[in-house]
Parts: C-alpha cells; structure tokens; sequence
C-alpha cells in the first residue's frame, strides 16, 4: 500500500458520529480496512471527468412524485412488535439527552 | 438596536409544519393529536429496502411559500440526506436538500414597532422531513412517537438583516401571517407547528467583522425568541466589556429565567456527511408549474386588507382583525359574497363572532356558523325583517347552526313594517291618550316615549322602530 486516504483520527471521527466506540486495536483494523476499500475507489481518479456532470441518480427518471392522498397502512402494531421495547405504544429507548438531536 | 457600544446581528431558520394530507415521503396521515405511532409505517420508521416517493402536494406547499416570500422557484431540485443519529429519526439522516434550495432570494417587508418597514432578505427555502417527538421520563428511558416524523416542513432562512430582538420578534409575527395566508399551514405555535432556530452576534459599531454567532435550537414561542435574544445581547455584551471572548456555542432558552442556559461548545462545523439521495427521483420544475401553483395561492393579508378598506370601506384597524386568520377572511369574503352588507359582516364577525369564540375556546371552522347563514340573518336586519335588538336571538341560533329566516319565522321574531297595520294601530293609541297629544303640542318630548311604549305593546314589540317613530310624528302634527 503506498499511501493511506483515511487516517486513524478521521476514522475515529466517523466512529463517534456514528455514536460507536473502538479501541485501538479495532481503530487499526478498520482504518486498514476502510484504506483498502477507498483505495479501491482511488481508481476512478484514473479517468477523465473533467466537463462531466456529477451523477447523482441512475435513472433517468425525473418528477416520480406521489399525489397528496393519506393512505394508512396500520402496520404500528407489527412495527412496535419489531421495537427493542415499547410502552404505551411509544417506542421506549435508554434516555436521550435534549438537544443532542437536529 | 445597540447595546452599549455593540450592534447586534440576528439571523432565524424558521420551521413550518405544512398541512398536506401525507407525509413528504410515505403516504402515512398527516394529522396533529392522534394516539402514539398511529399515523406511521415502514417508510416513516426507516426500514431497509423501502422506497419512498416524494409528494407532489409538499413540493407545491413548498412553492406556495417560496412565491409568498418572493423567492425565485428553482427549476431543478435534488434531495440530499443529512446524517444524524437521534431516536426521534429512525432512518438517521434527514431528506433534505442541500445543494438545490426550493427557493432562494426572497424577502419579507416588516412592519417594525415604530413605524418603519424594514426589508428582511430570505436567503434560501427547503422542503424537508420533520422528526418525530421524544418524552423524556423520569425512569431511565425516553419514549417516541413518530407520528411527526415525516411531516413534510418548509425551513426558511433569513440573512443577518435583523437588528434587535424587537424586529426578530416583528419579523417572526409577519412571517407567520404570510405563510399563513398561502394557506399551507396555519401554524399553530402551541402544537409546534412553527418553531424557530435563531443566531445572534454582536460586534463593536463599525466593526466590518461580524461578532462570533450563538446558537439556539427550536424555540416554539416569539416571546421566548425575544426574552432569549434581549438576554443574550445582555450578556455577549458583558462578556466583551470584561475583556472576554464569545464562544461559537448552542444555547438553550429557560422561560422561569428568562436567560440562556449553555448546551455545548461547538468545535468546527457540525458534520452531517451530507449526501445525494440515492432512492429519489429529482424534479424539474418548469415556469408552467410555477403559474399553475401562482393561480392556486390565496390573496396575501396585506392585498385583502387594501380591498376591504377601498372596496367595502371598512376601517383599516378592522381590516386587520378580518385578516388575522386566513379562515376569517376566507369566511369574511364568502359572507359579502352572500349578500351581506360589507360593514355589518365586519362588526358581526370581529364582534359577536370572536366573542362566541373566546367564549367557548374555539376556532371560526369548529363553529356551526356559515358565511350564509350569517349573510342571512344581515339581510333581514337590512331588509327590517327583524331588529337588532330581535337579531340577538337569531345570532345565537345561527352559531348553533340553525337557519336564520327559519328561525326568526318560528319564533315570530318578525318586524311588522307595514304601514297599513301601523297606522291602525298608531290612531287606537291616539285616540285612547287624548292627554299625551296635549302634551306633545305643549312641547313635553317625553310625550312621544310615553307613546311609543303603548305601540310596542300592542305590536307585541314586532313594529318596526324607525317607521313606527316617523308615522307617528306624522299623525300627531295631523291632530
């Protein structure tokens, strides 16, 4: 491997946006890893794309939008079934701390 | 406003729940009230391999608000997803867009406290997902209804135009009156329907730099945006004075307080690893939209205002009562539509009408009341088929719903204006007080009170007032 894209920090970033803790050793690993898989990407900057848009959907599909109609599905019974836990119909999660959200 | 020798600078994202029927990208309910997790499906709890496809109703709400705020419509739109992780979005990122606005470069005039109209640039306009709702308990957990998330919200940015917290407060005010006369939300601040997340800096006089900004997050109230801004400006100010500097931080409003509470420091940008959308269809957006959208928008307050005070010459201050609420005007304009007097509507509906309505804690639309009964019973006050002293009765059976012309005929509450039957009944009163005539020619006013009595007597109180008082002075200059 000549050059690492990620380093051990930027994977660590990544790791506590995503609300998950590593040790050092794992760190290593994954920032192995996660070298490997963008080197891999790193090909793509063997083409040319200068004066090419940037894709951003695969089909060419514009403007497949749903008219305004409510239509429910009554599925909250399964879906809470599927909840970790639930109480009062309320999906119950370890305590969150206000403002941590968007 | 200054502080000091400090300027302050405000800028506000304001949140707008839209009212569409469904979500912006499941077809799950719309709806505000209804038992936990009711109103939500696989898409809303963020289940792989769903594919959800965006609502054209939201995009349009979205324009309507975007053409309100003089925004230009972008004719491409893409969605990103913003990256979170929060219990309140189970699909931990938000549809959004980022790069491709809805709308951008828009304006608001603000009427300010003295006078003044100060234009309040609006940089950019996002149709977006809004999340689901969190209690907090008090036994280790926190509990979720996504019944919220979903619903499709309309974010407004302002640019830092806004000086004070007295013109935030304005602007807030007069924001909400334009959305609310699109007719795509009524923004209900006590069911969060409109929140808002303000900034604010301060800096020297002069100063070309702006002041380091201070965040907080989603305050639901205007006066709370006000209290917290006034304290904020408060203290940024003491800071600097002391020699201090003012941390790039979010904040949280205290109401008991009415200060700032610090929530965390914030180091760098927030990184939400924005993204395209891969599962989303972009929509263009072509000018024949935009014009068909244009046509469905509602009158703004201020065009309604100017035509009840040119057109129907209502007093402006009343103008501004009927356009309080687009459903009072919407229910205004029908009743003249109906053949109402323009004036007497006016007085009915910011009188008797807001007073039924503070009376028993209602909105105009959950009364029983229609624009053509109340139209109705006008006309027959106009017509002195009743009185407006007999028009009390009727207006409390029209608030429950029942018909104006049928009412009053039931009840024999009918004005008797027939000069026929007046005349009868004015030479028996007549006749019968010789003494009241002589009292009358000796110039004792209080003769004609007397005899007006005795008429409403014997009418049973059905002879119109105004005719009867006419004749009778006609009669008794006659004898």
């Amino acid at each position: 491997m000549s050059e690492t894209t990620i380093s051990q920090q930027e994977v660590a970033h990544v790791a506590s946006l995503a609300k998950l803790a590593f040790n050092d050793s794992d760190l290593k690993q994954f920032t192995t890893q996660l070298d490997s898989i963008l080197n891999i990407f790193e090909t793509l900057g063997e083409v040319n794309t200068e004066d090419v848009e940037p894709t951003y959907s695969v089909t060419e599909n514009v403007n497949h939008l749903r008219e305004d109609v409510a239509d429910n599905w009554h599925q909250k019974q399964a879906l809470l079934k599927n909840a970790p836990l639930e109480a009062a119909d309320l999906i119950k999660v370890p305590a969150i701390l206000d403002g941590e959200g968007e | 406003m200054a502080t000091g020798n400090f300027e302050t600078t405000i800028g506000l994202e304001v949140h707008v729940e839209m009212q569409t029927n469904s979500k912006l990208m499941s077809p799950s309910p719309v709806h505000y009230g209804d038992k936990p997790n009711e109103n939500t499906n696989v898409i809303d709890f963020g289940y792989p391999g769903v594919l959800p496809v965006a609502n054209k109703g939201a995009i349009e709400f979205g324009m309507r608000a975007a053409l309100a705020l003089h925004a230009t419509v972008s004719p491409f739109i893409r969605w990103d997803r913003k990256n979170y992780f929060y219990p309140d979005n189970p699909k931990a990122y938000q549809t959004t867009q980022s790069q491709t606005p809805l709308g951008t470069n828009g304006y608001l005039d603000v009427t300010l406290p003295d006078g003044n109209v100060k234009r309040v640039r609006i940089k950019e306009m996002h149709v977006e997902e809004d999340a689901g709702k969190n209690t907090h308990g008090t036994d280790g957990y926190s509990y979720v209804d996504l019944n919220r998330q979903g619903t499709p919200l309309i974010e407004i940015v302002s640019e830092p135009d806004i000086a004070s917290p007295d013109e935030a407060y304005a602007y807030l005010e007069q924001l909400r009156q334009a959305i609310l006369f699109t007719g795509i939300s009524e923004a209900k601040m006590q069911e969060g329907q409109m929140r808002a997340d303000v900034n604010i800096s301060i800096r020297p006089f002069g100063s070309s730099e702006y002041g380091t900004k201070v965040e907080m997050k989603n305050i639901n109230s205007f006066n709370y945006v006000r209290n917290a801004l006034i304290f904020e400006e408060k203290r940024q100010a003491e800071v600097l004075r002391a020699g201090g500097i003012i941390q790039q931080e979010t904040r949280r409003y205290n109401e008991p307080t009415k200060s700032t509470i610090l929530m965390r420091v914030k180091e760098g940008a927030d990184d939400y690893r924005y993204f395209p959308e891969p599962d989303l269809a972009p929509i263009v957006i072509d000018q024949s939209w935009i014009n068909k959208v244009a046509n469905e928008l509602p009158k703004s307050a201020g065009e309604r205002q100017n035509e009840y005070v040119s057109d129907f010459g209502i007093a402006a201050y009343d103008a501004e009562v009927l356009t309080q609420t687009l459903a009072m005007s919407d229910f205004y304009d029908a009743t003249v539509a109906a053949g109402a007097d323009a004036k007497r509507a006016a007085n009915y509906l910011i009188g008797d009408v807001n007073a039924f309505m503070n009376k028993h804690q209602i909105e105009l639309q959950e009364t029983q009341l229609t624009p053509e009964h109340l139209a109705g019973m006008i006309k027959l006050i106009e017509a002195g088929t009743i009185s407006t002293k007999q028009a009390k009765q009727v207006f409390e059976a029209i608030m429950v719903g029942e018909d104006p012309e049928a009412f009053a005929k039931k009840n024999g509450l009918v004005q008797i204006s027939d000069p026929a039957i007046l005349l009868g009944w004015i030479t028996e009163v007549l006749d019968n007080n010789p003494q009241s005539i002589e009292d009358f020619k000796g110039g004792k006013d209080r003769a004609t009170g007397y005899l007006i009595g005795q008429l409403m007597k014997m009418s049973k109180g059905q002879a119109n007032p105004g005719i009867m008082n006419k004749m009778l002075l006609e009669e008794l200059a006659k004898r």
